[in-house]
């Protein structure tokens, strides 16, 4: 490997760390702690700056947004501000623990409250939880709480309804709460098929998850249709907010009579990735849903912020405190930076930026839906399949020229599919680059298939095995 | 202020690329009755300059623990945070990247997850560790609902020695599975083995402990790991505090079959109880890590035969099972995890045993010192690690009333979950000055 592992750094009795004396007695802790006492951890043992090079050496063998353009998908993977991480190292912000008393935290609550106002503002929901940590958490909290409502109904409704275009989160969640899956199709052009949806909505029927615009990047045109087809039903209408880049200022969930929805902080909010977490789901509902979320629940009582725990018909808690608090100041600081026009003005050049990079490639790859996209759109690579190139090799070929790759073989409706979301943070030197990059790729698949075949060429690992990996798994040293 | 490039001129090229005239007509297909009348009722963007001194004001507003004594534990820990680890992960290659699918340029993301896995695994002595969970009580209640699965029963045995935070989660997830609950009632701050053993059956998927467990004590692990090991089907699952096992015996050696927890004290820091580190690791058994939810990081060679890590398993996870998925988890707390990969190695093995050194003994000095002030005694006394049950005839709300006027967080009262008493932590963070001023304060109260 580039860079070995930090337990070959391991010298016997080398150290990098430092305490304080312990001025107090010390006892015989193997003694004392008879029968629970251990001598046989096998930490590295290393000093600090080998620990700094290896690191630093680790961080070299990365990319994020800070490198360069990122168009996964539903990602959502805009510049993460700078000023964002410096808030949320204030120590006074920062340094607090959860179970101090609320007298001494009317700061913080304060950010949280205003973080909630301004979401359901976005979104014209009513009442706003920031508990659950991530957008998948966020899935399943709102499951809970369309279960807990029909109990509470003492209605028995089994069915979730996906869309064949849905994230894999929609129906795993709906199982995680118990719920039975019913996918339906799209229709050809690439929505919600209103036949297949009135085919499967039925007493049982507990819930319709949606996204909108959907993992085509398509606004779904009859969505007072949709909604309404499924309130009369009696069943509730929830909605997954990994596209609220495409829609901020322009839509609003709570307009389109969802009952509840997700955010996720970390995509719309332009919090960071952080190489796979944390994130933050916060979840929005309408008044009639209200008394099931979590517990507890942030209030106002007058000047006074509190955590309100006398929720009876509260689903009961998802996370151990009131979830990821650190990426929630970072979404605060975005929003006070930007403001509400600069949030329309967000949506505006996130859809502005697809649109142009749609319209660039769509000469060289198939464009498996002619309907208007919003924020991201989907290519199929199937053309370049016919040349014998597939879309995991054109990804793995970009990676050459230094660019991420798009999502790929999502939405699953796509064959070949490549799913491209630059963001608004890019600017058109960035989008024309990548584009010529995928014009470069398409002549060579023509000219040098092999080239394309064998990517990526020039990363400090080359394609690597994963069948062998999942076939005889090596998971730690 | 915003984070956009375009300027009227690229935006006018942009458009005519597209062939609209304007941006605006980009969104002609949302109906008019969805769309927002009015723009977004949320103020005017302002400056960095202004941002930091609002957020700074907010701060003032608080009161931190920079500003008072703490002994505030009871699931969230106030150890030391090496400055290394925030220079490092602050490398925006680190911070800025998204979940390691193209693996070719996310190799430092991955290596660094597979020793996170490796560091786990040897803290627990489990055989598989997961890329990480989204705190400690998501993760106890993700292990449950494995656990069911695995045994295909239904019947979990809860002790309220679990913290109850970790126990509400459990349960909220448990739900949606129609799990069966068995609280354990304790009458002491630990469980009488006696009650697991009137309790279990071959119906049972489960038993969860915390060790130490919510109090700080420590459990009959071996004692009650022999009665679990009688129900075939029964699984042991481990609550552990990943810090205190540079001394603590790992789990697995009492026989544990899951093992998760809380790693926000090992280098993420307390930002009032998130972003928090759930680990998760069970045994080494194909059963076991078909259900195990979760990331996992797999070393393996590339075409040139040059070793290099993925993610792999996937087939467990919902973007290719979706409904049939192991959990829906996609997003998890990889930062953190890295955090506490380079805490780990920064303490090393020497380290981390110190800490939880320091911990024990100065915890023990305090406890003693309060156990011999004639209001108050230490319920725990005989059998707690570095968190202690503090009691008195005194009104404890009075009493924490009271500290606090003398800027001393004494710790958690325990009537907010229906217990008697005070949790009090030490970590190796409290000087002996400090603990005296506290014995000295509770002296004349």
């Amino acid at each position: 490997m580039e860079e070995k592992l930090i337990k070959d750094y391991s010298s016997p009795g080398r150290t990098g760390y430092s305490l304080p004396p312990l001025e107090v007695e010390k006892g015989n802790l193997e003694e004392n702690l008879k029968g629970y006492f251990r001598d046989d951890l096998e930490l590295p043992e290393v000093s600090e700056v080998d620990v700094v090079r290896h690191y630093t050496a680790l961080s070299e063998m990365n990319y994020g947004v800070d490198s360069g353009i990122y168009p996964l998908g539903s990602c959502t993977m805009k510049y993460n501000p700078k000023r964002n991480e410096r808030v949320a190292r204030i120590a006074g912000l920062t340094n607090i623990h959860p179970y101090q008393p609320e007298s001494q935290l009317q700061g913080s609550l304060e950010i949280l409250y205003q973080l909630k106002l301004d979401l359901a503002e976005i979104s014209a929901m009513d009442e706003i939880t920031l508990q659950p940590a991530s957008g998948a958490h966020g899935e399943f909290t709102s499951l809970m709480i369309v279960k807990k409502y029909f109990e509470d109904r003492e209605e028995k409704r089994t069915k979730v309804i996906v869309p064949d275009s849905a994230h894999g989160t929609n129906p795993a969640s709906a199982t995680m709460a118990g719920f039975d899956v019913v996918e339906i199709a799209s229709n050809k052009r690439g929505m919600v098929d209103l036949e297949a949806l009135a085919e499967v909505l039925d007493q049982d029927t507990a819930a319709l998850m949606l996204t909108n615009p959907n993992t085509l990047g398509i606004f779904e045109e009859d969505i007072l249709k949709i909604t309404e087809m499924v309130h009369d039903a009696g069943a509730l209408v929830y909605y997954d907010g990994a596209n609220m880049n495409a829609i901020m200022g322009y839509a609003k969930p709570g307009l389109m009579d969802f009952d509840l929805m997700h955010f996720n902080l970390h995509k719309t909010f332009s919090t960071p990735h952080g190489g796979g977490g944390p994130g933050s789901g916060p979840v929005g509902v309408k008044d009639f849903l209200a008394p099931y979320l979590p517990k507890p629940l942030l209030k106002k009582d007058e000047e006074k912020y509190y955590w309100d725990y006398q929720r009876p018909k509260s689903i009961g808690k998802v996370h151990s405190f009131y979830g990821n608090y650190g990426v929630m100041l970072r979404a605060w600081a975005y929003i006070k930076t930007v403001g509400g026009r600069g949030l329309k003005k967000t949506t505006e050049n996130a859809v502005l930026n697809a649109n142009y990079l749609k319209a660039r490639l769509k000469e060289n790859f198939e464009l498996p839906y002619a309907e208007e996209s919003l924020h991201e759109f989907v290519l199929s690579g199937s053309r370049q399949k016919e040349e014998g190139v597939s879309t995991l090799q054109i990804a793995k070929r970009l990676l050459d020229y230094d660019q991420y790759a798009p999502t790929i073989y999502f939405p699953l409706v796509v064959k070949e599919a490549m799913m491209i979301e630059p963001t608004e943070t890019e600017n058109i030197e960035t989008l024309d680059h990548f584009v010529e990059t995928m014009l470069i790729i398409s002549r060579e698949i023509k000219e040098d298939p092999e080239l394309v075949k064998n990517a990526p060429h020039s990363t400090i690992v080359r394609k690597l095995d994963e069948t062998a990996a999942a076939r005889n798994p090596d998971l730690h040293w | 202020m915003d984070y956009i490039s375009n300027t009227a001129a690229e935006k006018n090229k942009m458009l005519k690329e597209i062939g609209v005239e304007a941006v605006e007509d980009l969104f002609q297909m949302i109906p008019e009755a969805v769309t927002a009348a009015d723009d977004l009722n949320i103020k005017p963007g302002i400056s960095e300059l202004e941002l930091m001194r609002t957020a700074q004001l907010q701060a003032k507003k608080n009161k931190s623990l920079d500003e008072q004594l703490s002994f505030l534990g009871a699931g969230a820990y106030d150890h030391y945070v090496p400055g290394i680890i925030d220079a490092l992960i602050s490398r925006s290659e680190f911070y800025t990247a998204y979940t390691p699918y193209q693996a070719e340029l996310s190799q430092g993301t991955l290596e660094a997850i597979y020793e996170y896995q490796s560091m786990i695994c040897d803290l627990t002595g489990m055989g598989i560790a997961n890329a990480s969970m989204l705190d400690g009580g998501s993760a106890a209640a993700e292990a449950v609902t494995m656990a069911a699965r695995i045994s295909r029963n239904s019947k979990v045995l809860l002790p309220d020695t679990v913290n109850p935070a970790y126990r509400e989660v459990i349960k909220t997830y448990g739900a949606g599975q129609d799990l069966e609950f068995i609280d354990l009632e304790s009458t002491q701050t630990a469980l009488d083995p006696a009650q697991i053993e009137a309790n279990i059956d071959d119906q049972t998927a489960v038993v969860v402990l915390q060790y130490p467990n919510f109090y700080g004590s420590l459990e009959k692990m071996e004692e009650i790991s022999k009665i679990i090991k009688k129900s075939k089907k029964t699984l042991m699952l481990v609550i552990a505090n990943p810090i205190l096992l540079g001394v603590l015996k790992a789990p697995a050696d009492f026989g544990a079959d899951i093992v998760v927890g809380e790693a926000q004290n090992l280098g993420s820091g307390l930002n009032y109880g998130g972003p928090n580190l759930g680990f998760m690791a069970c045994r080494d058994e194909r059963k076991m890590l078909r259900q195990l939810p979760g990331r996992i990081v797999g070393k393996t060679t590339d075409v040139e035969g040059k070793e290099g890590f993925v993610l792999t398993l996937q087939t467990r996870e919902q973007h290719i099972r979706r409904e049939k998925a192991t959990s829906n988890i996609c997003t998890n707390e990889a930062l953190n995890a890295l955090m506490a990969t380079i805490y780990l190695s920064t303490m090393g093995r020497e380290g981390l045993k110190e800490v939880g050194e320091h911990c024990y003994h100065k915890a023990h000095y305090l406890a003693e010192k309060i156990d011999n002030l004639s209001a108050f005694e230490v319920s725990n006394r005989n059998n707690f690690f570095n968190e202690f049950v503090l009691k008195t005839e005194k009104d404890n709300r009075k009493l924490i009333e009271e500290l606090l006027a003398a800027e001393i967080i004494v710790g958690y009262n325990l009537e907010a979950v229906g217990k008697e008493g005070i949790l009090v932590s030490v970590t190796e963070k409290r000087t002996k000055a400090e603990m005296d001023k506290l014995v000295e304060k509770m002296e004349v109260l």
